[in-house]
C-alpha cells in the first residue's frame, strides 16, 4: 500500500506471476474508500494465467458496476450494504468457471439423479444453491436492487461524489484529525476512517469518539472495521469510521465535524 | 449529562495518569487480552508473594475506559491477598453486569465505584472489564505454575 492509501502496483509483475492461480481483491475498500484499479489488476491476472476474483460490497452500492466491462472471473457484494436485508449475497461468475467447480454443499434442488453410489447434480446456479433457499431475503434484496434502480446508480454516485469532496474538506479544517486513505474524490468513495488527536495532541481512542458523537447523535463505527493489517500498515491499532451513503445530506457532515470539535473539548485537559 | 455519568473524573484522571504502567520484571505469568471489536489491547503481568499479589504491570492500548480500569484495577490489588483481590474483582464484574441497577460497595471497590455509569452501555462494559480478565487469567497461570 502507498501512504496515501492506493494499491502499491510497482512489484506487481513480481507478486502476479505464473504460479499464481488466483488474485482476490476488493473493488472499494471499506476502510479507506480507495477505488482499487480491477481492469488493469485483472489484465496482469489474465496474462499470467491466473483468475479474478472481486469483493464488491462497497462498490455495488455506491456505481454503476459491468462484470463483463472490468473482464473479471467472479465478482460478489452483499445485500445488506445496498439497503437490502441481511443474510443474502451474490456471487457472479463466468459460466464455464461455475460449470467447472465442484458442488460445496449438497441438499435438494442442486441434484439431479440420486443413487447410493454416486449422483449427479444440476448446472449452475442450482448446483450451488443447496436446500431451501432465503427465500425473504431474497425477496428482500430484489425489493432493494429495484430501488436503487428508481433512484439511479449513476445519480447516487454523483451525489455521494460531491458530498464527499465536501465531508473532505470539512474533515481537512478538524485541527489534530488525520485521515486514512486518499485526501482526494478520485477513485474513492465514501468511507472516511480517522485518528483523532486532543488539543493537547494526544490521541482520543476511536472508542472514546464514538462514544461522544453518539451522545451528541451521530453514528460512527470504531475499531479496525475487520482490517487490522490494514491499520498495522498505517501504525495504528483502531480508527473512527464514518461513512457517506446517498441519505446522507451536508448538514450531517456538519453535525459530524462539529461532533469531533465536542470530543476535543469534552477530553480537554483541565 | 448523560457522557458525565460515565466519563468520572476519576476515569479521565487515572486515563491520562495512570498508575503502575509499564512492563516490570520479575514476573510470574504474562497473558495478551484483547477486545477485537474495537481495538483494546493489554499485556500484563502478575507478580505473586506467596498467597499476595506483589506487582501488576502492564502495557495497554486501549480507549479511556479500558486504560483508567487497568489502572484502578492495579491501585486495588497490589498488595493484597490474591482471595481478596478475586473477591473484589467479581464485585467489579456484578457491578459491570447490573445495567446501571446496583448501588455499588465502596468499601470493596473504592475509586472503581466511578465506573458504575459504564454498566448502562453495553459496548463499553468489556473496556472496563479487560484488564480484569487479563489479571484473573494471568493469576490463574501465576498460581498454576506455584503448584
Amino acid at each position: 500500500m502507498t501512504d496515501d492509501g492506493r494499491l502499491d502496483l510497482s512489484n506487481i509483475d513480481d507478486l502476479i506471476n505464473e504460479r499464481t492461480k488466483i488474485v482476490a481483491l476488493a473493488h472499494q475498500s471499506n476502510v479507506l474508500g480507495t477505488v482499487n484499479p480491477i481492469r488493469e489488476v485483472t489484465a496482469k491476472a489474465h496474462a499470467a494465467g491466473a483468475l479474478v476474483l472481486v469483493d464488491g460490497a462497497q462498490s455495488v452500492p455506491q456505481m454503476p458496476v459491468d462484470v463483463r466491462e472490468l473482464d473479471v472471473d467472479f465478482y460478489g457484494f452483499t445485500a445488506h450494504k445496498l439497503c437490502g436485508p441481511t443474510g443474502i449475497g451474490v456471487l457472479w461468475g463466468r459460466r464455464e468457471l461455475l460449470e467447472a467447480l465442484p458442488p460445496f454443499l449438497g441438499g435438494g434442488e442442486m441434484i439431479e439423479t440420486v443413487a447410493m453410489e454416486r449422483s449427479t447434480f444440476a448446472p449452475p446456479p442450482h448446483k450451488f444453491e443447496a436446500g431451501t433457499m432465503p427465500i425473504a431475503e431474497a425477496a428482500g434484496l430484489s425489493a432493494a436492487i429495484d430501488y436503487l434502480r428508481d433512484v439511479g446508480l449513476e445519480e447516487i454516485h454523483t451525489y455521494e461524489h460531491e458530498l464527499l469532496d465536501y465531508a473532505l474538506s470539512q474533515l481537512r479544517e478538524v485541527e489534530g484529525l488525520r485521515l486514512l486513505g486518499p485526501a482526494d474524490a478520485t477513485d474513492r468513495g465514501g468511507a472516511l476512517s480517522f485518528t483523532l488527536d486532543g488539543l493537547d495532541g494526544r490521541e482520543i481512542h476511536p472508542h472514546d469518539v464514538s462514544q461522544v458523537l453518539d451522545a451528541h447523535g451521530v453514528a460512527v463505527r470504531a475499531g479496525h472495521h475487520c482490517a487490522r493489517p490494514l491499520h498495522r500498515r498505517f501504525g495504528i491499532t483502531a480508527s473512527t469510521r464514518a461513512s457517506l451513503y446517498f441519505y446522507n445530506t451536508r448538514a450531517e457532515v456538519d453535525a459530524l465535524a462539529d461532533g469531533l470539535r465536542q470530543t476535543q473539548k469534552f477530553f480537554g485537559t483541565a | 449529562m448523560q457522557l458525565e455519568s460515565m466519563y468520572q473524573e476519576i476515569i479521565l484522571d487515572h486515563y491520562r495518569n495512570p498508575h503502575h504502567k509499564g512492563l516490570r520484571d520479575p514476573y510470574d505469568a504474562e497473558v495478551h487480552h484483547v477486545n477485537p471489536t474495537c481495538g483494546d489491547e493489554v499485556t500484563l503481568r502478575v507478580r505473586l508473594d506467596g498467597d499476595d499479589v506483589a506487582d501488576v504491570s502492564y502495557d495497554a492500548m486501549g480507549c479511556s475506559i479500558s486504560q483508567a480500569s487497568a489502572s484502578v484495577m492495579a491501585d486495588l490489588i497490589i498488595g493484597r491477598p490474591v482471595k481478596d483481590a478475586m473477591n473484589t474483582g467479581d464485585e467489579f464484574l456484578k457491578l459491570m453486569k447490573s445495567k446501571g441497577q446496583l448501588d455499588p460497595d465502596e468499601e470493596v471497590l473504592e475509586d472503581a465505584v466511578a465506573f458504575t455509569g459504564v454498566s448502562k452501555y453495553p459496548a463499553r462494559i468489556k473496556c472496563a472489564l479487560l484488564a480484569w480478565m487479563a489479571w484473573k487469567d494471568a493469576t490463574a497461570k501465576a498460581m498454576e505454575a506455584q503448584a
